[in-house]
């Protein structure tokens, strides 16, 4: 592997952390504040990127479709909460994640009834893929788009977790949802924030990914959702630096691997599941985060 | 004094920046009640957890029957001999009171996976022989109608009942009460000392019970620590606690209320 | 005695039905016996590890898929081997796999619940909910396997020609063996430790219990029996392929295990013949329909959102399904129990 292509390759690892860093952030949040994988965050951002399908193929311009695709994620997070997760609060474990595997595999059927399993064509705008020479490098636009806006976005959410009251609050819930009540302080309402806040995230997270791949089906979350939930249990489940970090350490270990071993090829999604299994052998707390799991007596 | 069946060596448990205990240093002389009492926070369900294996202390040595047990897993330190109650019961709620004291007795029905499922007479022995058992502790509690029941359908006197048999059950030369008397009303508690007492003496235990109601710590135990802060404040007898000054200092309010 | 009387007259009963099944009934019956009774395998086992011990997973189609593959390639002769692998040569090991059909169905258990035991180190050990995910990814990783493997499985193009062993003799005698086999275990102290595990984990902890080998043990015994599905699944069907192994069959098999009560075997058998038979019966909702001189048009697929709405509704509003975590006798026992009680009251 030559410089220019090692470049050319860690920018790419770069714009693929970026997708699973913002997926991920929603998966660790969710886990922080309900102890519950939300099996249904990857396809939630499938419905993002549907909608911006959608919303472009019904005559809105790129950006309100963008627009559109994001609130409504943030509205199918929320409700997906309100209607299923919320009355079971109380309930076994157990319970709460069936209902979780069930909303994720009801919007999976719904939209492959809808749309059908056909991968479609996403309508990404030409400034989005025209392709700059930068001496040797070969780079579409979306390789410097994606990192930046990613990092945009990243410092908005930790200025709004570490500095705002709200922010606060969903560090407080991490904890302890009883205590947090007691303090006064809106639990039903901080948690519609977490997903609206996860959803809005995963939306954008699955619109880059749409415009780099560049084609959506209703089966897109799965594979996605796993990776990044990989990824925030690598960064230290409840921690979102964490799961920034686990996002773009395994977009470069999908990147580098298989530009060096290009046999491996094949196995590329198969990465994240080893990091899982790693992670949980030899550190389970990941590399940020804190033991969230020890028993309260 | 002889060997003591437990002490706990300057132990010290921090949560991040906050310390729960603070060198603290009890010893449990075999035969006796032990209490350990304190306000609210002091830092006893911590030490429970310490000398369970639950939480590993930051600091400190925990020694039991002659042998250093810091750190040990939970479940090996049930089979060294020490068991448990929780301040809260938890109880198995999808069983039966006979149910719940038989898991008592998981590790002491030797037959294997293989002789469960092939019904071999290993399995039938055991469960036969255990069964009994398991009726006679019930009876020792005055239970043992209730046994078919649904644990959780019971009173809470009668729940607080069945979980100490279950501790009972394990064999354990060392019982941990965690505020056994809490939440029952007086004649429960009367009940309740009475069983305590008989059930130490005929399965020859040592009981280290957490306390809130002073009442009930001044009848039960022989001897106490009070802690404060996570801090050793007093040692001795019940009677000798409660004219201790720093004692009062600490607990003011919560004696004139016993 | 008297129970265990019964019992030995209900299984004789029960054997005998499976012969006179297999030797009278006609070829499209026995076929949905069959699906019936390899489906009944898989959620019993499945009921194990989610219903008793309360460990939320999502192993079945990977195990099932090991399984499958499994017996098939001990099952399939050489010859037809040589044959079939068109994209590469069979690997060497492929071509010296040979047993008859029980010891095939035997391996096929025992693998799975090898990997099942190696499964459970990283997910066991630490707290949270990491079974789901990580049986979840597993499901994912063994197509990723059979698809970039083809020197052992064929890939893509998946092994036919599979010896077709599997009557539904085996299938229902196998079904039997399962489900008493679970039975004994859930009244053993095995089975009272995985509820203790479900119902308490640091109580029962407290209690002596190594949660992390109970709930191993849980996770391998439903690994094997779903190993041995996969087998007579691979032997009934004749031909297998990466895509039959898919979340789809996880799915319908927790629809299962959920609409029985979870932690209920005999609700679980019962829940088998009403979900697999429902599926036959809703496959109209695929159909294009006509309503009010419209045409809805073909939608494969509306069943499964059917499906996934009916779970969810379930959790939200019947969380114990039909019989909780009791079985069938138990609940018959109280009502005429209750009965006997109120007419002894009224004497």
């Amino acid at each position: 592997m030559d410089f220019t292509t090692f470049l050319q390759q860690m920018i790419n690892g770069f714009s693929l952390g970026s997708m699973y860093a913002l997926i991920a952030i929603g998966y660790t949040m969710v886990y922080g504040v309900l102890r519950l994988i939300n099996f249904a965050h990857g396809d939630i951002m499938m419905v993002g990127a549907f909608l911006v399908y959608l919303a472009h193929a019904a005559g809105l311009s790129f950006p309100a479709a963008v627009l559109v695709g994001v609130l409504g994620a943030i509205l199918v997070g929320v409700l997906t909460d309100k209607v299923a997760y919320k009355p079971l609060r109380e309930a076994p474990k157990i319970s709460l994640l069936i209902t979780a595997i069930g909303i994720s595999f009801f919007l999976e059927n719904l939209f492959n009834v809808l749309f059908g399993g056909v991968p479609r064509a996403f309508p990404a705008p030409d400034y989005l893929t025209q392709v700059i020479h930068i001496g040797k490098l070969y780079l579409p636009t979306t390789a410097l788009v994606i990192p930046v806006v990613t990092l945009l976005i990243l410092a908005g959410v930790l200025w709004v977790l570490y500095r705002t009251k709200y922010g606060m609050a969903i560090r407080a819930l991490a904890f302890d949802i009883p205590t947090v009540k007691l303090m006064g302080i809106n639990a039903d309402g901080i948690i519609s924030l977490v997903f609206a806040l996860g959803s809005a995230l995963a939306a954008v997270g699955g619109i880059f990914y749409a415009i780099s791949y560049p084609s959506i089906d209703p089966l897109m979350g799965i594979i996605v959702g796993l990776k990044a939930f990989a990824a925030a249990v690598l960064g230290g489940i409840g921690s979102v630096t964490g799961a920034v970090l686990g996002g773009f350490i395994l977009g470069f270990t999908e990147i580098l691997v298989v530009a060096a071993f290009p046999d491996l090829g094949g196995y590329k999604d198969a990465f994240a599941f080893f990091f899982l299994i790693l992670v949980l052998l030899f550190r389970p707390t990941g590399i940020m985060g804190e033991d969230l799991e020890r028993g309260r007596f | 004094m002889s060997q003591p069946i437990l002490s706990v060596e300057n132990v010290t448990m921090r949560f991040g920046g906050v310390t729960a205990i603070d060198h603290l240093s009890f010893a449990v002389q075999k035969g006796e009640i032990y209490g350990l009492i304190g306000p609210n926070g002091a830092g006893k369900t911590t030490i429970f957890n310490n000398i369970t294996g639950n939480y590993i202390p930051t600091e400190g040595r925990i020694v039991f029957d002659g042998k250093e047990i810091t750190g040990t897993k939970p479940n090996k330190v049930v089979d060294l001999g020490i068991a448990r109650t929780f301040q809260n019961i938890r109880l198995f709620k999808s069983m039966s009171v006979l149910e719940n004291v038989l898991i008592g007795y998981h590790n002491r029905m030797h037959y294997t996976y293989f002789e469960a499922i092939f019904r071999l007479p290993r399995y039938w022995g055991y469960e036969k022989r255990i069964k009994a058992r398991a009726m006679e502790l019930l009876e020792e509690f005055g239970i043992a109608d209730l046994a078919d029941t649904e644990a959780t359908a019971l009173s809470y006197g009668n729940q607080r009942k069945v979980e100490i048999a279950r501790a009972v059950a394990t064999d354990p030369k060392l019982l941990l009460l965690d505020e056994p008397a809490a939440g029952m009303n007086p004649s429960e508690t009367e009940d309740l000392s009475i069983i305590i007492h008989k059930i130490k003496k005929d399965f020859d235990l040592t009981i280290l019970l957490i306390e809130h109601d002073m009442k009930f710590v001044n009848n039960m135990c022989d001897r106490l620590t009070v802690l404060d802060y996570g801090e050793n404040i007093f040692v001795g007898t019940p009677a000798d606690a409660i004219v201790d000054e720093k004692v009062i200092t600490a607990y003011l309010g919560e004696f004139k209320h016993a | 005695m008297q129970k265990l009387i019964t019992n030995i007259l209900l299984l004789i009963l029960s054997v005998y039905l499976i012969y006179w099944a297999h030797s009278h009934l006609d070829n499209y019956t026995l076929s949905i016996l069959n699906n019936i009774g390899i489906f009944a395998i898989l959620a019993l086992s499945y009921n194990l590890i989610n219903g008793v011990t309360g460990q939320f997973s999502l192993e079945p189609n990977g195990f099932v898929a090991i399984g499958a593959y499994t017996a098939a390639l001990f099952l399939i002769p050489s010859e037809t081997k040589m044959d079939m692998f068109a994209l590469v040569d069979p690997a060497p090991v492929v071509m010296q796999m040979h047993a008859g059909f029980l010891p095939a169905l035997l391996i096929a258990g025992v693998t799975a619940s090898v990997i099942a035991l190696l499964l459970s180190f990283p997910v066991f050990r630490v707290r949270g909910d990491y079974l789901a995910i990580v049986t979840l990814g597993f499901g994912f990783i063994i197509r990723i396997f059979a698809m970039n493997k083809p020197a052992y499985t064929n890939g893509a193009m998946g092994l036919n020609d599979i010896p077709g062993n599997a009557n539904f003799l085996w299938i229902g005698l196998i079904a039997v063996i399962t489900f008493v086999t679970m039975l004994h275990i859930i009244s053993s102290r095995f089975g009272r430790a995985m509820k203790a595990v479900r119902d308490d984990e640091d109580a029962a902890i407290a209690m002596g219990v190594n949660t992390f080998w109970i709930k191993t043990v849980a996770f391998m015994t439903s690994a094997f029996f779903e190993g041995v599905g996969g087998g007579l699944l691979a032997s009934f069907l004749t031909t297998i392929s990466p895509d039959q192994f898919t979340f789809l069959l996880t799915f319908q098999l927790l629809i299962i295990i959920v609409l029985g009560g979870l932690g209920s075997m005999s609700g679980t058998l019962l829940a088998t013949i009403l979900v697999m038979g429902g599926m036959e019966w809703l496959r109209f909702l695929d159909d294009d329909m006509e309503i009010f001189g419209y045409h809805t048009g073909a939608h494969p697929g509306m069943r499964m959102v059917v499906f996934a709405i009916l779970l969810v509704i379930m959790m939200l509003f019947a969380r114990k399904g039909l019989f909780g975590d009791k079985e069938i006798s138990d609940t018959v026992r109280k009502r005429i129990g209750r009965r006997q009680q109120t007419a002894g009251g009224d004497a």
